[in-house]
């Protein structure tokens, strides 16, 4: 686009003209910027009023008994305490189950993989993973864990299929991490006469750790609050019991029967609230739904601060 | 490990050195390549749960889903517009699911692909760094939050909301849900956008400043055609994130089984109705336990077209300079 006045640039009307120009390009360019200002300031006001709605339907709702009761047939007196439970107990099968799988797949593919077949197609079926919908782990947990295995409607199948839910993301921040340590470091390492898996776990995982972390965090994060997977495998909405306490059994020291309790979790509590036509539940769902926010907020701001804090710290 | 040099005896007497103490005995040396290896097949098969996880996925729909078409023909499943396979006039047509599905995901890109492409757009090339460090954890965050509270906010917030302009409007519909959703996925398109035009080298924004472009045209005609591919990734795993989306609709748009493409109206998407038939009390095996199959291998292949042709736009741009 060359204006036509650019010719006469030597020329009084022609710099004038050149200059309204340009004067006309700053305010598209101010004008942009507006646009991004107004964007950033929707996502705000959306934020607030989704924070919002549910603090003023939510907060009047939360106590101490909130937190200490059992659901129940009349909304005043309905609580979380079998949510919660049901959610602390199956994030601690999913950590246990996708945390060391996560990053030992991750550490194998940067680490141990070779460039071949078997490699590229574990990379595919991992990058693939990732873009599977939710509800669809909840089919395959449903095939899988609740009818082959015969594990029912418990803690263990839903720990089990969030854990190959959060699987793909603990992969992928593992493998970041580990990418970005630089390469002289594990060539000193292997200088000194190390092995490779002296070098992975004297150096890698340690420098990694603070990405491993980050990862591991907002995947439970996203774990707590994923309720699709858990309906579809059937799990009961009305749970007023908690499940047997590890510590119950007289000849064991710690007994594994909660692991096939049926259960409820935080997400589903309130799905069952949310479905209820009574209005006076729709406080309890928005009181647990504030909860919930609360909880994976909470999560993803320490992922955040950790990688923040260590990307400062870390100097290669 | 046992170490070469004894340290630990460090200030006391040492105990005598063998011959060459570099060398570790051959019993050593095979113990620990044993160890080295055992590690490395334990890393494998951690890997592998990857393939195993996806070869389960697909043999389990595939599996039910062939005893679903025994008993209903595919012509069927592909062309009817009904969906009722609990009544007692049983109908199998995908596409009453599918038009709920389809859209709520136009609704939703309607949202997501403008403010997710302004938004990036703005963060990479004009806000102040300070804006941009804070920006991007919140819309992080906006993108934590677990989807069945989007639900509630669909529901209770946005729906009273459009009511207020549009009274009409019933209490569950595609309008809401999938405006709601467009929301949910603008953290996701605008970050895999903005770091398709990070991307970008700065050469070439450098030559556009050099020719006198402001910074607008330099963003619309050198930033954005280099980092197309890379924008276009981003809507279509956008549009991946929005057919599988399931608590959102299914809370705040119905789950009735409903042929239409009107957005004012209440109508069940593919997700909402395996949501509906799993809160129900389904016998194994039986014609509607085989329907969420189904159901769940279509959502399934839409999914994965998407998310094929998504990267391979992404491997494109990756590879463009």
């Amino acid at each position: 686009m060359i204006p036509k006045s650019f010719t006469a640039a030597t020329s009084e009307a022609g710099v004038a003209e050149i200059r309204r120009m340009i004067a006309r390009h700053k305010t598209w360019d101010w004008l942009f910027g507006l646009l991004g200002t107004l964007a950033l300031l929707f996502a705000t006001l959306v934020f607030a009023a989704l924070f919002g709605q549910m603090l003023i339907n939510g907060v009047p709702h939360l106590s101490w008994e909130f937190f200490t009761s059992f659901p129940s047939r009349r909304a005043a007196s309905a609580g979380i305490l079998s949510a919660w439970v049901g959610t602390v107990l199956v994030m601690l099968v999913t950590a246990i189950v996708a945390v060391p799988l996560g990053i030992g797949a991750g550490i194998y593919l940067e680490e141990y993989a070779r460039k071949n077949l078997l490699t590229d197609i574990i990379e595919i079926n991992v990058t693939n993973l990732a873009g599977v919908p939710s509800i669809i782990y909840g089919l395959l947990a449903l095939g899988l864990f609740v009818y082959q295995f015969g594990l029912g409607q418990s803690i263990a199948a839903a720990g089990l299929t969030l854990a190959l839910l959060i699987l793909p993301v603990v992969i992928v921040a593992t493998r970041e991490a580990i990418r970005a340590i630089p390469q002289n470091v594990r060539e000193g390492a292997y200088a000194c006469g190390a092995s490779k898996w002296q070098v992975v776990s004297h150096h890698i995982i340690p420098y990694s750790l603070p990405g491993i972390m980050t990862g591991v965090i907002i995947g439970l994060a996203r774990a707590i609050g994923e309720t699709a997977p858990i309906i579809t495998i059937g799990a009961l909405t009305f749970i007023a019991f908690l499940p047997p306490s590890p510590f119950s059994s007289p000849d064991h020291l710690l007994s594994f029967e909660w692991l096939l309790a049926p259960f409820t979790v935080m997400p589903i509590q309130m799905f069952n609230w949310l479905s209820r036509p009574e209005e006076a539940f729709q406080a309890n769902a928005a009181a647990a739904g504030l909860v919930l926010v609360v909880m994976t907020l909470s999560m993803n701001a320490i992922a955040i601060w950790i990688r923040y804090h260590f990307r400062k710290k870390i100097k290669w | 490990m046992s170490s070469i040099f004894p340290l630990k005896h460090a200030g006391r007497a040492l105990p005598a050195m063998p011959a060459r103490p570099w060398q570790a005995s051959p019993a050593q040396r095979i113990r620990r390549r044993l160890a080295e290896r055992a590690i490395e097949t334990m890393l494998l098969l951690a890997a592998l749960v990857a393939v195993f996880t996806t070869a389960a996925i697909v043999a389990m729909l595939v599996w039910e889903s062939v005893v679903f078409f025994r008993s209903v023909p595919l012509l069927d499943f592909l062309t009817d517009t009904q969906w009722t396979p609990l009544f007692d006039d049983a109908h199998f047509g995908i596409l009453a699911l599918l038009s709920g599905t389809l859209t709520t995901t136009i609704v939703a890109l309607m949202v997501a692909v403008p403010l997710g492409t302004i938004l990036a757009i703005y963060l990479s090339e004009f806000a102040p760094f300070r804006v941009r460090e804070v920006a991007k954890p919140f819309l992080e965050l906006l993108g934590g939050i677990p989807t069945i509270v989007y639900g509630y906010f669909a529901l209770f917030f946005v729906t009273p909301l459009l009511q207020r302009i549009y009274p009409e409007l019933p209490g569950f519909n595609m309008l809401s849900a999938g405006l709601v959703m467009g929301i949910m996925i603008i953290p996701y398109v605008s970050s895999l956008s903005e770091d398709a035009m990070r991307a970008v080298p700065m050469s070439m924004r450098e030559a556009s400043y050099a020719m006198g472009a402001t910074r607008l045209q330099t963003a619309l005609f050198v930033v954005t055609p280099a980092a197309l591919s890379g924008l276009a990734s981003s809507y279509i795993l956008g549009i991946s994130r929005a057919v599988g989306e399931t608590m959102v609709v299914a809370i705040a748009a119905g789950m009735q089984p409903n042929f239409t493409f009107n957005p004012a109206e209440p109508a069940a998407t593919i997700t909402a109705y395996i949501v509906q038939v799993a809160l129900g009390d389904l016998p194994h095996g039986s014609i509607g336990y085989q329907t969420i199959f189904a159901a769940g291998l279509t959502l399934l292949l839409i999914t994965l077209l998407f998310n094929i042709i998504g990267h391979v736009l992404r491997k494109r741009f990756r590879e463009a300079y």
